[in-house]
């Protein structure tokens, strides 16, 4: 059943992107023409935008999430204290990421604005600062789509932590270490290939995600380098579009959504094929 | 005798075992612990923040008439957005009442029938990737095949077209919960059943699977929790309608799209309806999540 | 010499050679107590033997020598633990300081996931060790009985190794940080007559070095190994099974005269 669930899938975008696929090749995915009325499509805006926005979100959220795993898992601070953390992250990846884009719209991206200005300004002349921050863009959906993968590499992090057994804790600290010692040279190596394996199911997450990244990131098709102007992703591309679309447009959307899910196929066999990997060294 | 035993003439010389905060391997620790209490607190606070902003500004605008209203034309006040709370009901019915009895008879023929054969390990695999679909594509997906092709009465969009497509993000969840749970009954009860005479589908319907409930209903209850509030399969399938749910094979309201399609639009009165819904469907998916918690703590009792 | 000042100089001279003192210890797990009304005087450069029935809290009390029990959720402990007349409990007291002085081999063999030169490395590096790192892996594992078996391998990983040659590396990876005193909860449990006997052998070379703390089930390894032995029981409390200190002495008293009757039905087998 799930297998016919998953061929349906292929099948369906296969077979609708077949016009795209025929008409544009391997060049719809390094042109970022995206002109409905002409009918020529080139998805590399999106293709770029999805990439570096999950990449640098993945970038932020991973120091931020094993730090918090750790906070979490080590008796730094006392035991209730610790639970109510933990079940409030739990609690927290369940709030709607179309929940998240209405907050981001309206309190995180006002907020952050004079932050992307001052950066801006500083650093301007590197094109991934070269445009002035103007509202929804890049840095505001890199920003929203780092609170949405949080908890998701919060909670694996943690699990792999408590599953690191106490034997090898006491052999830390049996021979002196102190508490930092044991997690950042015993605890953390031992527990690396299930928060790597988190890791990589959250930069899938992070890739499909659509409805916060829609909201903020300002769906614009012209390509930019600058991470402070408005961009798209393949998933808020569809998102935007599809409802719309017709003829060859749809075409096009569907290569791009074959594009999404191979790219994301791809992270989450790496996923199961880093964890399958680096747990056999420590086992 | 105790006394004299701390007494301070000790005839062996002992370095002390004072703690020294100037040493660095201590320096090193505070500075450790300082890092992660600063990671636990940025990445706590927006999420906080989020539901804060959410019950206050949300809940602050909550009336009878909210609860129970249409949305109105753009442009014009009052109205609320009780068709979409139906809406979301009906679409997540639909979703459950297609995905949890085939995922669970899915996480049963994995678990009970066969733990481990090809065919197993294959449908194994396809559910990991299936979860790891982006949900937009199980939109695109159903779009592609039931709203495009009008499989249904000649409608496009459709309720139905959107429980479908939720019903396909929930699959992998319901399934894999279940294969989990059963693998978690002990094989002495199994051979228990089957000892006294019992076939093997009965002894999964009366032994085994009432054995594993609580932690399968954990996971569905969460798996409908997640499919709430899931918006990007819904928006080119069961659309958004202004008007009371007219049916399954008729376009829908649901909270996700209103707060989608009334957040990008430049009118106070519609915004002010997205934080409504929103505050409607975070504190939704708050319970069904609480009430999860609290199945599987009843299973650990 | 008056009389009072002789008692005066031999109690000094007990001091001197009492390396370990706990006072009236009591630990709980939480709410439960496990045991509680320990007193005991751990001799210096001797092998102290803890034996009793399972559950009676030897373990227990071993931890509680070099707060290991502070890795455990809500476990406290009451009384007084002196080593070297400093007690371990005091606030200012480190108790990284108090492990890397107290030693521990624990009942299940646990090397670090490294390799057998990392597994001793590791921890003389973290206690600042300058010398020569290859000449203390040779020697502490040559004091551990374990150098022939692993010299040609010291770059394969620890788990690699049998499971006796697995505690065998935990003893030399507690030695190479140089303790004063080596603490070892039942290190023979999983291992094979010819392995128990090479650590018993071994542990007759280093309590020339070390003040050792050993648990046991085997009640001739007690005898051949201890000079003290302490019997732990549990006794049926107000509620609770609660673990307490039947009978310390020496280990000939303990197995030969013993004072109390428990004493004497467990060491004889009679233990019911
Ligand atoms: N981590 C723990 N949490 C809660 N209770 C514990 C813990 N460790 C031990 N106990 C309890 O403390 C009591 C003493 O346990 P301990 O392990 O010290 O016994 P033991 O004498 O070492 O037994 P054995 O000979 O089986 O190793 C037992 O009742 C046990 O249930
Ligand atoms: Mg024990």
């Amino acid at each position: 059943m799930v297998g016919l669930v998953l061929l349906g899938i292929l099948f369906t975008v296969l077979l609708g992107s077949r016009d795209a696929i025929s008409a544009y090749g391997l060049s719809f995915l390094v042109t970022s023409d995206w002109d409905p009325s002409a009918d020529r499509y080139g998805a590399f805006t999106a293709i770029y935008g999805t990439i570096v926005t999950s990449l640098l979100a993945l970038l932020i959220a991973v120091p931020l999430g094993v730090g918090t795993a750790i906070f979490i898992t080590e008796n730094l601070i006392p035991l209730r204290i610790r639970q109510v953390l933990g079940v409030m992250v739990e609690l927290l990846a369940a709030i709607p990421s179309v929940v998240l884009g209405l907050w981001a719209i309206f309190v995180m991206e006002p907020f952050i604005r004079p932050g992307l200005t001052s950066l801006h300004q500083l650093l301007g002349w590197l094109p991934f600062f070269s445009t002035e921050p103007q509202g929804p863009g890049m840095a505001p959906a890199i920003l929203i789509l780092v609170v949405m993968i949080l908890p998701i590499i919060t909670a694996i992090a943690r699990d792999s932590l408590q599953q690191v057994p106490i034997e090898l804790r006491q052999a830390a600290y049996g021979v002196g270490t102190t508490r930092w010692d044991a997690i950042l040279l015993v605890i953390l190596p031992a527990a690396i290939s299930g928060i790597t394996g988190g890791v990589m199911l959250a930069l899938g997450r992070a890739m499909g995600e659509t409805m916060a990244v829609t909201m903020i990131i300002g769906n614009s098709t012209n390509f930019s380098w600058s991470l402070l102007a408005p961009g798209n992703t393949i998933s808020s591309m569809l998102a935007n579009q599809f409802g719309e679309a017709d003829g060859q447009q749809v075409s096009a959307l569907m290569y791009a959504a074959l594009v999404l899910m191979l790219l994301t196929l791809v992270v989450n066999m790496m996923a199961q094929w880093v964890v399958r990997r680096l747990s056999l060294k420590y086992s | 005798m105790s006394s004299s035993l701390a007494s301070p003439n000790s005839l062996q010389s002992v370095g002390s075992l004072r703690y020294r905060p100037a040493l660095a391997r201590n320096r090193r620790n505070q500075l450790f612990t300082a890092v992660a209490t600063i990671c636990a607190a940025v990445a706590v606070l927006p999420l906080i923040l989020v539901l804060i902003y959410v019950l206050i500004k949300g809940g602050s605008l909550i009336t009878l008439q909210l609860l129970i209203g249409l949305p109105p034309a753009p442009g014009l006040g009052g109205g609320g957005i009780g068709n979409a709370i139906l809406g979301t009901i009906i679409v997540t019915l639909i979703a459950s009442a297609i995905a949890i009895p085939v995922g669970v008879g899915g996480g049963i023929y994995l678990a009970e029938y066969s733990r481990s054969g090809p065919l197993a390990r294959f449908v194994r695999f396809g559910t990991n990737v299936l979860a790891g679909v982006p949900s937009i594509i199980c939109g695109v997906f159903v779009y592609g095949l039931i709203v495009s092709t009008r499989l249904f009465f000649d409608q496009s969009y459709s309720a139905l077209a959107g429980g479908i497509a939720l019903a396909v993000l929930m699959l992998p969840t319901v399934i894999k919960t279940t294969d989990e749970a059963l693998k978690l009954v002990p094989d002495e009860l199994r051979w228990g059943a089957i000892g006294i005479g019992a076939s093997s589908f009965v002894t999964i319907v009366r032994v085994t699977l009432p054995a594993a409930f609580s932690p399968i209903a954990t996971g569905v209850v969460l798996a409908i929790a997640r499919s709430a509030g899931e918006t990007a399969p819904l928006i080119f399938t069961a659309l958004f309608s202004p008007f009371w749910p007219e049916g399954v094979f008729s376009p829908i309201a649901t909270m996700s799209v209103l707060i989608y399609n009334f957040a990008i639009m430049p009118y106070e009165v519609q915004i002010a309806l997205a934080w409504a819904a929103s505050f409607v469907l975070v504190l939704m998916i708050l319970a069904a999540n609480l009430f999860a918690r609290w199945l599987s703590r009843l299973a650990q009792a | 010499m008056t009389l009072s000042q002789l008692a005066a100089s031999s109690q000094q001279d007990a001091f001197a050679s009492i390396c370990l003192s706990l006072q009236n210890v009591g630990i709980s797990y939480g709410a439960s107590q496990a045991v509680r009304g320990v007193y005991m005087e751990i001799p210096r450069g001797k092998v102290t033997a803890f034996i009793g029935p399972s559950g009676c809290g030897k373990s227990t009390v071993l931890r509680a020598l070099n707060r290991m029990n502070d890795l455990i959720e809500g476990c406290s402990l009451s009384g007084r633990v002196l080593f070297d007349g400093q007690d371990l409990y005091s606030r200012d007291v480190d108790p990284v300081e108090v492990r890397r002085r107290i030693g521990m081999v624990f009942q299940k063999p646990n090397p670090f996931p490294k390799s057998i030169y990392e597994n001793i490395a590791f921890g003389a590096r973290i206690n600042g060790y300058r010398g020569d790192m290859d000449d203390l892996v040779e020697r502490s594992l040559r004091k551990a009985a374990i150098w022939d078996e692993t010299k040609d391998k010291l770059h394969e990983s620890g788990y690699a190794l049998s499971g006796g040659q697995q505690q065998r590396l935990c003893i030399a990876r507690a030695i190479a940080i140089e303790p004063e005193v080596i603490l070892m909860d039942e290190p023979c449990s999983a291992l094979d007559p010819i392995s128990t006997l090479k650590i018993e052998e071994m542990m007759h070379e280093l309590k020339k070095s070390y003040t050792i703390v050993i648990v046991t089930h085997n009640m001739q390894q007690a005898v051949r190994v201890s000079d003290m032995t302490g019997f732990f029981n549990v006794t049926v409390g107000d509620q609770a099974k609660v673990g307490c200190l039947e009978e310390f002495a020496p280990t000939e008293q303990i197995f030969n005269a013993p004072r109390q009757q428990a004493t004497q039905d467990y060491v004889s087998g009679r233990f019911g």
